[in-house]
């Protein structure tokens, strides 16, 4: 605005930004900027979802769950990678989540501000960077080497315990954090001790958040490939694990990539099949958390 | 040491009397006028309460906020089942001595009290207190509503549960008692168990007092209950005071100074952390022997 003429009010804010017509161009060419990225990413995302499902599609049936994998293509199944992955999530959520859980409780309510628990918060956030291959690597030296675990189901199920357990405790923390400070003290000033406080206002409170976290942390834990060709888990099995100490497993994204492997072009169908199984597994732990946010949050309005 | 009284078993004596009050507010209730001390109750001399029990008694308490120092020397009785109107400009101290007096300062990091304070003659911060029992004894209303995001009934019932009761019909009797000493009872009686986060705010602020309620507390702490309340919510509140005081200790934070002419029969003016001056409501709100006093109440400053 010039401050030498008396003011000219307008009337429309529309007229208002031609004054700065640079301004209005940036922020449009931004905004063209922001959509063009994403316009990139959905894009590749569509094509690459489009090529596995055409390929793949025609693959995916009741026989291809059923079947165990076979040397001959047109008989190869996932029954055993498919039920290794939801023995594995299984494992791997029974222990991550009362650790991670417990932590972010120890973190948020418990531990005063402390050099401790800056240190503890920044390895934890530290952690969460760390690839997943370094604690497939950490896992093969501790719990199949040391513990003689082998290449048991248990030990892939720590060695992913290790991988999320970060994520996991992160977002509990956010989710306690999130639960306003009023309501702390409103159950303090009633006379309940700390654990009261957590276990019937806190946690119920946070649940939403907290589940939300673990059900993202699980898909990824579905979908890692690389910690667990570390620990030598095997790339297929004939058989389905009767027991989690000793028996071989193997899991969906293990057979993904044996089959990519194989020279037959028979295999790669059956992998893509295999990707639309694990995707349509996923999609269902994501619509899951959508879920229980919905059903929780509704519930809980501050 | 002794240790503080246990909760005892609801009986109609600790339940106090049953206020079915339907509104009987013509008294203005948003005058602006200078202050009109209520007459509907007896007032009594600063020498007549020199006399009384003194229920809370407070001596010679500093208290500080890291190196900042919020409370100087601060000695006051609180007579039991009379009202303590705690008046002053924003900032002064007055929720940090209402904070001192159940020790909920005691969940701020970095916070020193010194002095006494004394409950029924015993020293609530001898180092064997128990602070869960001391809260149960002094009950506490926040000044912004803070229900659980839970049920009706379940936000009554938090209390006696986290102190151990556990049969049913004890909780459904304590409710009950409690949401009519609170005048809520006829609001809600049908619609126990919905959310108390869909109740209006004047009746979530009558919530939160049921709540504080239901532990049989002697003393019950006010901080500015009514500042967010529309004046018929806040009325509805003054008048709950006034039954409440018949069972009850009650101190009350209050920047409105009719509410403190109104409601109380003992108010204390604090400045910068000070208690400057303190007496019976209806003296120190007619002839006030300070000239901070003075100038507070007739609105010259604060
Ligand atoms: N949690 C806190 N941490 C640090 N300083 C605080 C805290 N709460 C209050 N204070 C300080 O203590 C002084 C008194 O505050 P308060 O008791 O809230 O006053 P009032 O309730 O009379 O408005 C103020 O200077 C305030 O800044
Ligand atoms: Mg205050």
């Amino acid at each position: 605005m010039s401050n030498s003429s008396p003011p000219v009010y307008r009337n429309s804010l529309a007229e208002h930004s031609n004054g700065r017509p640079l301004a209005k161009f940036a922020s449009n060419a931004f905004a063209v900027a922001c959509a063009t990225c994403t316009i990139v990413c959905m894009a590749t995302l569509v094509v690459l979802l489009w090529k596995i499902f055409q390929f793949g599609w025609g693959r995916v049936n009741l026989d291809f769950i059923t079947s165990f994998p076979s040397s001959t293509a047109e008989n190869a199944g996932i029954k055993s990678s498919l039920v290794g992955s939801l023995y594995l999530i299984g494992l791997t959520a029974l222990f991550s989540v009362p650790l991670g859980v417990g932590t972010a409780i120890y973190l948020e309510e418990y531990c005063k501000p402390s050099r401790w628990r800056t240190f503890a918060q920044t390895n934890i956030a530290n952690l969460a960077g760390v690839p997943s291959i370094v604690y497939g690597i950490l896992g093969l030296g501790l719990f199949v080497r040391a513990m003689s675990l082998n290449r048991s189901l248990l030990a892939g199920a720590l060695t992913l315990t290790l991988v999320i357990l970060p994520i996991v405790i992160l977002a509990s923390q956010e989710a306690l954090r999130a639960v306003p400070k009023t309501i702390r003290q409103a159950s303090y000033a009633l006379g309940a001790t700390r654990w009261q406080t957590v276990w019937g206002q806190l946690l119920p409170a946070s649940l939403p958040g907290i589940l939300t976290g673990v059900i993202l942390a699980l898909s990824r834990a579905l979908g890692e490939a690389a910690p667990l060709l570390a620990i030598g888990a095997a790339t297929y099995t004939a058989f389905l694990p009767q027991d989690i100490v000793h028996d071989d497993f193997s899991v969906l994204p293990l057979q993904i990539y044996n089959w990519t492997d194989q020279p037959q072009e028979a295999f790669h169908q059956a992998a893509a099949a295999a990707i639309v199984v694990l995707l349509t597994v996923l999609i269902c732990m994501n619509a899951l958390a959508v879920f229980l946010r919905y059903r929780f949050s509704k519930r809980i309005q501050w | 040491m002794v240790k503080l009284k246990k909760l005892s078993e609801p009986t109609p004596e600790t339940l106090g009397p049953l206020v079915m009050s339907e509104m009987t507010s013509e008294r203005p209730t948003t005058s602006l006028a200078a202050p009109v001390v209520g007459t509907d109750r007896s007032s009594l001399s600063a020498d007549e309460m020199r006399n009384l029990r003194q229920k809370v008694s407070a001596q010679g308490v500093d208290f500080f906020y890291g190196s900042n120092q919020a409370l100087h020397n601060v000695s006051l009785d609180m007579p039991e089942n009379l009202v303590t109107a705690l008046i002053g400009p924003s900032g002064c101290g007055k929720s940090t001595f209402l904070r001192c007096l159940n020790r909920m300062n005691d969940m701020i990091d970095d916070t020193i009290v010194r002095g006494d304070i004394l409950l029924d003659g015993v020293d609530i911060y001898k180092s064997r207190t128990d602070v869960v029992e001391l809260r149960k004894r002094v009950g506490m209303v926040f000044q912004k509503s803070n229900p659980f995001p839970k049920s009706i009934y379940d936000n009554i019932a938090y209390g006696p549960r986290v102190a151990g009761v556990k049969q049913r019909g004890v909780l459904d009797e304590i409710v009950e008692k409690c949401l009519e000493q609170a005048a809520l009872w006829d609001e809600v009686k049908d619609r126990l168990n919905d959310s108390a986060l869909q109740l209006s705010g004047g009746q979530q602020q009558r919530l939160c007092i049921a709540r504080a309620l239901a532990t049989f507390p002697d003393v019950l702490l006010m901080d500015e209950p009514a500042s967010a309340l529309d004046p018929k919510s806040t009325a509805r509140i003054e008048d709950l005071i006034f039954e409440l005081k018949n069972s009850y200790t009650i101190v009350i934070v209050t920047h409105n100074m009719q509410q403190a002419a109104r409601v109380s029969d003992q108010t204390a003016f604090f400045y910068e952390g000070s208690l400057i001056e303190v007496g019976a409501t209806t003296e120190l709100f007619t002839r006030p022997t300070q000239q901070q006093t003075e100038e507070y109440i007739t609105g010259r400053f604060g």
